[in-house]
């Protein structure tokens, strides 16, 4: 009692004195400082940076449009398709939270990708940032969990083959696989069972699992502190106060800067969900307007845009066991960055010519194979599909040899920034 | 393990893109849901020659009735043959069982078919129906070969026979490359006079696909607008707490 009202006489007001109040029985203004008003981030951060507060904001959205969602939709085979139909005609608004989910998980991968891009220009995975890496992969993966799981519920043509197709990568698995198919689909084939177990997956394992590795990656990153374009570790020029020469608080700094982020990411989202909620067959594709069925696979099962590189990788291997295995190798690939990577230097404006053709042609070589993996594969298109997919691997692989031979340039003491 | 190689066999290999029709040109449908006339005219055709056989069960009679610009009573004394309230759904009269036996095939539901088949089909696909005596329906169709359904439109448009151009194969067959419909007999409707009807009823077709679309590119223009006004002061702000940044 008596530290509280002291401390509201000295602040004066009520909120000072509820402040105080809640001060003394949990570190609320302590994590404040610490996590935000008091972190202090490089100054020199630039368009790359939106990419993680607007994960944030995806993730957000794809919460509470996704909790009203469940309230409309029914996880069974019978009614899933009807009901996610009452969703858009029948319930207030309806169409627009089902948009706002389904533009909201390909928008999730876009970001993603383009914060994963943003590590490999500039060095974000290597030491001391390994786990930090870690964790944002881990939340990769469920990512890609939430997406292939979430996509079944709908229950369209396309949701159900596209389902039949991805478990069936399981079976690719030695001696085990057959049983490993049947113990995720919880049945014989994809059925009712195999939706409800998916729903579950959907709506309340894998987004707990996704929020948790999201406290861990932000306080890995709060820990360590952030990168920045130039790679260099501003914690080593500190001024009299201890605080980095070329740091700037968090907030109000980058709150305020990642506010624009925030408009014009939902300026575009905006133009796609009123305008071209299905983006051509891209976010939400045609054969999945018609219900599942076990009869008919639709003409050209392809999975959605974000799974097409790895799905290219898999058709581009003659072996079935084979091209899963390079599958998911071209995946999880990623996590060993860290200690691929032998390279003096983080930044990529600070390594040698070797780094910057190779990293130049992983990116091309991913979107080449996110298109061939949408087509129908012709025979030319599968040779495309193999060249492209040796260079994503080469990447990754020659990455010892190449990072360690680069020329690279002396990396500054301190930041490169204009003031504007 | 068979049905596993199955199923990644058909994912793998090369699938011929034949539910797009046959091959057969697809032509430019060129609907307008904002086109409320179009549409009030596009649900007539449908309730008359459609609903008969095809059901569009996610469709609510008051719910298209308010986005046509129709009073309760037009709807029901106009277009409501199978249902005895506003709030019902485009049910279908015919059973099941019964379209099983005479059809060979239950008529699927139109409520979706514009979004998983696009208008430029539909209007193709209606307007592409041949004589066909092998056929036991009499018709047959350039973009889906075989059809189960009946040319239902034929008095409106009359019968025509398709001209072929195509070599004779080994079978000694000239049907595998179509030339030009001919009209052997004409119907009430001029050629031209068809193709609205068939426009029209596509029109409904994709507005009752997603009833939403009209409400949602009206809400986009003010949203967007907020948005970009908002942006903008976004960055004044940020210009002004970034000139201490130096």
């Amino acid at each position: 009692m008596g530290s509280t009202s002291q401390t509201a006489k000295a602040g004066g007001g009520r909120l000072a004195a509820l402040t105080g109040w809640i001060d003394d029985r949990f570190p609320m203004t302590k994590m404040w400082k610490e996590q935000v008003s008091e972190y202090y981030a490089p100054k020199n951060m630039n368009f790359w940076y939106f990419f993680g507060s607007l994960a944030m904001l995806v993730m957000v959205i794809q919460i509470l449009t996704g909790i009203f969602l469940t309230m409309n939709y029914k996880p069974s085979a019978a009614d899933a398709f009807g009901s996610v139909e009452y969703i858009m005609r029948d319930v207030e608004w309806g169409w627009l939270i089902r948009y706002m989910h389904s533009t909201g998980a390909s928008a999730f991968f876009v970001v993603i990708y383009l914060h994963m891009f943003r590590a490999l220009l500039y060095g974000s995975y290597q030491k001391p940032r390994e786990l930090l890496w870690i964790f944002g992969m881990l939340i990769y993966f469920v990512l890609m969990g939430l997406a292939f799981f979430g996509y079944l519920l709908p229950w369209g043509n396309m949701s159900y083959w596209g389902a039949q197709v991805i478990v069936s990568l399981f079976g690719a698995v030695p001696v085990v696989g057959d049983s490993l198919m049947e113990w995720i689909r919880g049945d014989y084939y994809i059925s009712d069972i195999t939706l409800n177990r998916f729903f579950a997956m959907h709506v309340i394992a894998l987004p707990l699992v996704l929020v948790f590795l999201v406290i861990a990656h932000l306080i890995a990153l709060h820990e360590v502190g952030s990168n920045n374009p130039d790679g260099v570790d501003i914690k080593k020029v500190k001024g009299p106060d201890g605080i980095p020469l070329d740091g700037i608080a968090f907030h109000p700094y980058y709150t305020v800067k990642d506010i624009v982020g925030v408009g014009v990411f939902l300026i575009i989202f905006s133009l796609i969900i009123f305008y071209a909620p299905t983006l051509g067959g891209l976010f939400l594709e045609a054969p999945n307007f018609e219900p599942a069925n076990a009869l008919q696979t639709p003409p050209h099962i392809a999975p959605v845009w974000y799974f097409t590189p790895f799905y290219a990788i898999l058709r581009a291997v003659p072996s079935k066991s084979m091209g899963a295995l390079l599958m998911g190798a071209a995946v999880v690939l990623f996590v060993f960055l860290p200690w691929l990577d032998r390279s003096k230097v983080k930044s990529i404006r600070y390594r040698g010519p070797l780094f910057k053709f190779f990293l130049f042609s992983f990116a091309i070589s991913f979107v080449a194979l996110g298109w061939l993996g949408l087509q129908a594969a012709t025979p030319l298109y599968t040779n495309l599909a193999r060249f492209f997919a040796v260079v994503y691997f080469a990447f990754f692989l020659l990455m010892p040899w190449y990072s360690s031979i680069d020329k690279t340039k002396p990396v500054p003491t301190r930041v490169t920034y204009h003031a504007h | 393990m068979r049905t596993k190689l199955l199923v990644l066999a058909a994912a793998v290999a090369p699938v011929a893109a034949f539910a797009a029709g046959g091959g057969a040109h697809l032509e430019h449908a060129n609907v307008d849901v904002t086109n409320t006339a179009s549409l009030q005219r596009g649900a007539a055709n449908f309730v008359n020659y459609c609903l008969g056989c095809h059901s569009a069960q996610y469709v609510r009679y008051n719910r298209m009735a308010a986005d046509l610009g129709l009073t309760e009573q037009q709807l029901i004394d106009n277009l409501m043959f199978t249902a005895d309230s506003p709030h019902q759904t485009m049910r279908v009269g015919i059973r099941p069982d019964d379209a099983k036996r005479w059809f060979g095939v239950v008529p699927p539901d139109l409520s979706l078919i514009a979004r998983s088949r696009g208008p430029d089909y539909l209007y193709t696909f209606l307007r592409s129906f041949y004589a066909d005596p092998a056929k036991a329906t009499g018709t047959n169709n350039l973009v889906l070969p075989g059809t189960a359904m009946p040319h239902v439109l034929w008095e409106l448009q009359g019968v025509q026979e398709a001209v072929w151009a195509g070599e004779p194969n080994a079978q000694g067959d000239v049907r595998h490359e179509f030339k030009e419909f001919k009209l052997a007999t004409p119907g009430k409707l001029s050629p031209e006079e068809y193709d609205n009807f068939v426009r029209d009823t596509v029109n409904f077709l994709v507005y009752i696909g997603e009833p939403a679309q009209l409400q949602r590119r009206a809400l986009g223009a003010p949203v967007v607008a907020f948005l970009i006004f908002f942006t903008l002061l976004a960055y004044a702000m940020k210009k002004e707490y970034w000139k201490d940044v130096k």
